[in-house]
Order: structure tokens, then C-alpha cells, then sequence
């Protein structure tokens, strides 16, 4: 009893740092995970990679399906509940504080030019994370810092397939249909063509 | 809006969300900015812009600050709460029983396709927020120089964000003397 009282609250208190500490995403949770392994020995190296497998084929946030994941396998559901609470209860409490700051000066004029230089950029951002999900759902490992590209066979049908459904996310006709009939078709034809 | 509203409107997009923060993007749009008009695209584009630049999962800082605009603090709790619900089920689940859940042959077919899907989505639901926001030549340099820093150069978005916010700053202090 006392074991599983400490290991929550440890719980807890490692997924606060790793919610306080990581930005940038779910993925920058990796590293704090790691760490929680070599110090406590909660996960291995393995597991971290079937971890993140895991949780980028499951609905939802990264970094709350990992700490879900985690939290599970060291205390179980209890374990799971409190090692999220503790990734995302820096977030909640540091975006209401900025929310509530930014709805005060959302007029004046310092913020509004503020956000619009800010909104172009964070267009540029959402883009280029867009992109490097595209390269890869297509399977393209790109490395442009040696400028080496690299694909499979399977690229030219991923990329087929991508053409069809931005032909249909786009046309004015079939855009309103909503995004889970996609997603759906989506996992139909990836069973179906065994991408 | 009820918070009962919020609170299932985000159990909507937490459930359907798959591959991490930005694949919340078109959901977010279709729910909030189109259907329920809760908030506008360039509320949704500022709030991205804060919330990949601040600690945490980008989707729960994007949907703390959406459940502050409509019911403030509690609001927020809520619209929280209710991204991760389906999710922690699914994954208890996965933990307790199907622990080599990714490695299935057919598991990784389905996801990639589901991949493929939703990034057209985003490219659809991207090109929407750029037609909206950039709409003159220094914008379209902003955009064009985030971009290439994040994608080609590797750099932070942390950086991004903060070199953007700085220039808007100056640029407006500088309009207004």
C-alpha cells in the first residue's frame, strides 16, 4: 500500500517536470521518459520505442497516450490517471494564466500588432509540421542538412493516394464531409492495399 | 455554449485526433471555427502559436485555451479533460491486454493509411488559416522564413515564435511613434 502511495505520487511529480519542461509537443516527452527509466527503471529502451509506436497509432495527444502508457505499467489505473494529471496540469495552469492576460490586452495595440506578425509565422510552423508528417506518411526520410533523400516503393502509391484524398479535402463539393470519413477510408484502404 | 457541450465537442476531437497535436487541426477547425463559430481562424491561429511555443502537449495547451475563451477557468479544465478521456481508455486498454498492439502487421497498414488521410486533411485545413492570414507581401515572408527555418534548418519553433512576436512588437512601437 505504502509502495503504490509513493509510486503515485513519484508519478505524479516526474510527468509535472516532464509537462513543465518539455516544448514543443508530445514527442519532446521522449527523453523525460527515458530518464524516468534509468532512474527508476519503469520502462527500457524497448519498451520506450513500442511506447511511442503505440501512442502515435492510437488516438490522441503523444505525450498523454505515453504518460497514460507508463503510468499504467507502474501502478495501473491509478498509475495511469495520475501520471496524465501530472503531464498536463503545468500546461492547464500556464496557458490559463496566458489566456487570461492576452484576453485583457487582446485590443491594445502593442498585442494586436504582436499577433500580427506572430499569425504568418505560426502558419510557416504549422506548415512545416504538416510537412514533415507528410514525409513520413509517404515514407520519404529527407536530411537536408547532407541534402540525402531517400524513398520506397510504396512512395509512389502513398503519394497517389495522398494526391486522391487532398482532391477531396479540397473540392468544394466533398470538403464538408466531416474528417472521420476520412480517416476512416483512410484505414480501409491502408488494410486493403497493406501499405 | 454549456459546459456539457464543450466538454463532449473535445471527447469529439480527442477521440478523433490520430498522430499527435497537429492532427487536431482540421478537426478544430471544422468543430469550433465552422460549425459551432466558438472562435474565429485567427483566434485559432494565435492560440497554435502560443501553445507550441509553451511547455506541454500542444493539444492540450490548444484546448485550455479555446475552453477559456467560451467558460473560462472551468472551461478550460473541462475542454481538457474531455481531449484525454478516449484516449487513456484506449491506452489502459492497449497496456492491460494488447501489449504488442503496434506490432501487428494489419494495426500498422490501417495507421498508415490513416496517416496519409490525415495529412491531407491538415494540408486542407492549413491552406485555410494561410488564405485567411496571409494576406500581404511581409506576411507572406514571414511565413516563408518560418517555414524554412523549422523544416529545412531545423531550428526550434521556440525561436520562431519569439523572433515573430519581437519584430510585431517593434514594428507596432514603431508605427505608433
Amino acid at each position: 500500500m505504502l509502495i503504490l502511495l509513493k509510486n503515485l505520487g513519484l508519478l505524479f511529480f516526474e510527468f509535472f517536470k516532464a509537462g513543465l519542461f518539455a516544448v514543443g509537443g508530445g514527442l519532446a516527452t521522449v527523453p523525460f521518459i527515458r530518464e524516468m527509466g534509468a532512474v527508476y527503471g519503469w520502462v527500457t529502451e524497448a519498451e520506450v520505442a513500442n511506447i511511442i509506436a503505440i501512442a502515435e497509432s492510437t488516438p490522441g495527444p503523444i505525450g498523454v497516450n505515453a504518460a497514460t502508457y507508463v503510468g499504467y505499467n507502474v501502478a495501473g489505473i491509478p498509475g495511469s490517471i495520475m501520471a496524465t494529471i501530472g503531464l498536463i496540469t503545468p500546461s492547464v495552469i500556464i496557458i490559463i494564466l496566458i489566456a487570461k492576460a492576452i484576453h485583457k490586452y487582446y485590443t491594445s495595440h502593442l498585442v494586436q500588432s504582436l499577433f500580427l506578425s506572430l499569425r504568418p509565422a505560426a502558419i510557416g510552423l504549422i506548415t512545416a509540421a504538416g510537412f514533415s508528417l507528410l514525409l513520413v506518411a509517404l515514407n520519404i526520410k529527407a536530411d537536408f542538412r547532407t541534402f540525402q533523400f531517400s524513398a520506397e516503393l510504396s512512395t509512389l502509391l502513398r503519394l497517389g493516394l495522398y494526391a486522391v484524398f487532398a482532391f477531396f479535402a479540397f473540392w468544394k463539393k466533398t470538403s464538408k464531409i466531416h474528417p472521420l470519413f476520412f480517416i476512416l477510408a483512410g484505414g480501409t484502404l491502408g488494410g486493403l492495399l497493406s501499405l | 455554449m454549456s459546459l456539457w457541450k464543450l466538454f463532449t465537442m473535445f471527447v469529439k476531437i480527442g477521440s478523433m485526433m490520430i498522430g499527435g497535436g497537429y492532427s487536431m487541426l482540421p478537426l478544430l477547425v471544422r468543430e469550433l471555427v465552422e460549425r459551432n463559430k466558438v472562435i474565429t481562424e485567427d483566434e485559432l491561429t494565435d492560440y497554435m502559436a502560443v501553445a507550441q511555443c509553451t511547455p506541454g502537449v500542444i493539444a492540450i495547451n490548444t484546448a485550455t485555451f479555446v475552453g477559456y475563451k467560451v467558460r473560462r477557468v472551468i472551461g478550460a479544465i473541462v475542454a481538457s479533460l474531455g481531449v484525454i478521456l478516449v484516449p487513456m481508455i484506449l491506452i489502459i486498454v492497449i497496456a492491460a491486454v494488447l501489449q504488442n498492439f503496434a506490432s501487428y502487421p494489419i494495426v500498422q497498414h490501417v495507421f498508415a493509411g490513416i496517416r496519409i488521410a490525415v495529412c491531407a486533411l491538415i494540408t486542407a485545413a492549413v491552406y485555410k488559416l494561410f488564405k485567411k492570414t496571409v494576406v500581404n507581401p511581409t506576411g507572406f515572408v514571414l511565413f516563408l522564413l518560418a517555414f524554412l527555418f523549422v523544416a529545412v534548418g531545423g531550428v526550434s519553433p521556440v525561436f520562431i515564435v519569439l523572433g515573430a512576436g519581437i519584430v510585431g512588437l517593434v514594428w507596432g512601437w514603431m508605427k505608433r511613434c
